[in-house]
């Protein structure tokens, strides 16, 4: 495992993994992953289908149990924490899913003011105020009392940013953020991203497969195979690396074939991504 | 050996899926009588919407059904009666059998058709589209947003529902005591009010909001456990009706045999 990170001290790190596995049932998906995350950074995961990326984002929101090893953020171990204090930490985090997944029996405003509602005290009018400004943040003012399926797949994307955003979080999560949209849209998407960026020094951390998307929002950079961290670096360092499952993703070069039966059901399990708990 | 093992297989199932069931009734108790005292306030706008749905979206359909049923127990119940000259009892037989047993379990089975596979669908899709997970990343339990609103409904309508379609059923006898039993509708309705005790209705209402929870609760179980998949939300809704009726039927045989037992003393 080529480890090419630059030593970060404990207090930098916004997100620590040590160690991580994750199973279904009897099958591992993730077999022990280390890295840390720094503060305000944005790392990118990459990685191929059935790779064991997606699981491990929904691992970091508390979406799936680990089997063992430990996750630090916030100074708390959130493998080892009971479900209150996962939601205190749920509070201060936003995750933006591949579809968006905003609810399609409320409007998009609605949406959008929901974590709002559910966890401040807030006046109406201040909710009110919050949301016209999240929504111009991510460039949908006037959009509020629309119903999500009037919605564009990119403005879908960008109406669940808005919504993520809306608790003003340390830590925001993006699962697929280009898929299903074509590149004028996706490029929209990416720009987003680097606005937030620079205009709250948020930590980000991005799951795609999208090298073009990835190379050009990310600080640095964790490529994940087969459940592993294969390298981790900044881009320079992964453009320049000599790895050779590195430069195979990079250069988009084909797998030979599939070699083993096993690896096949992990990538079509991957796909049809497990049930859940 | 392969048989055994198969039956303990089953009922371990059973079991494991009764349990699960149970889980999740807790939580939307705890949801609704303790969460409410901590700050957590009950969604009321959420529950009236759904007990609209449930319940006052229900009446055109169950007036209908029990009417038939009503005069469906009416004619059968005629024809052995009229042979002992006894067509004045035809209202008794049909406010009995309507409040003790009809009318609960016709109002169940219309509800489950109509309310408990729709909340398997719309929890299903939600689980589909990363709805749920979206909840649970906002820190929102969606037993709390979405299953405890449901369960209120459920068991506040379904009552309701019950007395409405034993009052239907009641009718629809009339409609033959009054055009072949030389009743008149306020003579016949007086004889069905006359042939029912208290219990009668009490113990068809207690059985009804026992319906009302076993069907939110197979709905909204079936909803949660979807699978990936749009195919998945389909089985989930048909798996929801299917074990419902089951469910209903046997909490009413339990309901049932426990009266039986309890009124013979």
């Amino acid at each position: 495992m080529e480890q090419t990170n630059r030593a970060p001290t404990e207090s930098q790190a916004m997100i620590s993994l040590r160690n991580l596995r994750v199973s279904y049932g009897e099958r591992e998906i993730l077999h022990g992953i280390s890295f840390d995350v720094m503060r305000g950074e944005t790392l990118v995961i990459l990685g191929g289908s059935g790779s064991g990326k997606s699981t491990l984002l929904r691992t970091l929101v508390g979406l799936e149990r680990t089997s063992s090893g430990e996750i630090w953020l916030k100074g708390k171990n959130i493998a080892a924490i009971s479900s209150q204090e996962m939601d205190e930490i749920r509070k201060k985090i936003g995750m933006s899913f591949q579809g968006g997944a905003l609810f399609g029996s409320m409007t998009v405003g609605e949406n959008v003011a929901l974590p709002l509602r559910e966890h401040t005290k807030l006046e109406d009018s201040t909710i009110e105020i919050i949301l016209r400004l999240k929504l111009d943040q991510v460039g949908l003012s006037g959009f509020e009392d629309y119903m999500p399926s009037q919605l564009s797949g990119g403005m879908k994307k960008r109406a669940a940013v808005a919504r993520a955003l809306a608790m003003d979080p340390e830590i925001l999560f993006f699962d697929e953020p280009s898929a299903g949209l074509d590149p004028i849209i996706a490029a929209g998407v990416d720009q987003l991203i680097l606005e937030l960026k620079q205009a709250f020094h948020m930590t980000i951390i991005v799951v795609t497969h999208e090298l073009a998307s990835a190379f050009l929002i990310a600080d640095r950079m964790v490529l994940i195979d087969k459940g592993n961290v294969v390298a981790i670096g900044s881009t320079e360092e992964m453009r320049s690396s000599t790895h050779p499952r590195v430069r195979q993703f990079l250069d988009r070069i084909a797998e030979p074939a599939v070699s083993e039966e096993l690896d096949y059901l992990q990538m079509l399990t991957e796909e049809h991504r497990h049930p859940g708990r | 050996m392969e048989l055994t093992t198969q039956i303990g297989g089953s009922v371990t199932d059973g079991l494991a899926y009764l349990g699960a069931l149970t889980r999740l009734g807790g939580r939307a108790a705890y949801y609704t009588f303790v969460a409410p005292f901590r700050g957590k306030p009950l969604r009321f706008e959420s529950a009236i919407s759904q007990a609209m749905q449930t319940g006052v979206g229900a009446l055109p359909i169950l007036s209908l059904i029990t009417f038939f049923i009503g005069l469906i127990l009416a004619l059968q119940s005629a024809y052995e009666l009229r042979k002992f000259g006894a067509l004045n009892y035809v209202a008794s037989a049909v406010a009995i059998s309507m409040t003790r047993e009809l009318g609960p379990l016709i109002t169940a089975i219309v509800v489950i058709g109509r309310s408990g596979s729709a909340f398997a669908a719309e929890i299903g899709t939600m689980k589909v589209t990363e709805e749920i997970d979206a909840l649970e990343t906002m820190a929102i339990d969606p037993i709390h947003f979405l299953v405890t609103p449901k369960f209120i409904a459920m068991i506040v309508m379904l009552p309701c529902l019950t007395i409405w379609a034993n009052s239907m059923g009641i009718l629809g006898g009339a409609l033959f005591g009054v055009a072949q039993a030389d009743f008149t509708l306020v003579r016949y309705i007086q004889s069905s009010l006359d042939a029912l005790f208290l219990r009668d209705i009490t113990t068809g209402l207690i059985k009804s909001v026992m319906f009302g929870i076993t069907i939110t609760a197979v709905g909204c179980h079936e909803g949660l456990s979807t699978g990936a998949g749009a195919e998945q939300v389909g089985r989930s809704t048909t798996r929801a009706v299917v074990v419902s009726i089951f469910l209903v039927i046997l909490v009413d045989l339990i309901f049932t045999a426990l009266f039986f037992f309890v009124s013979e003393r």
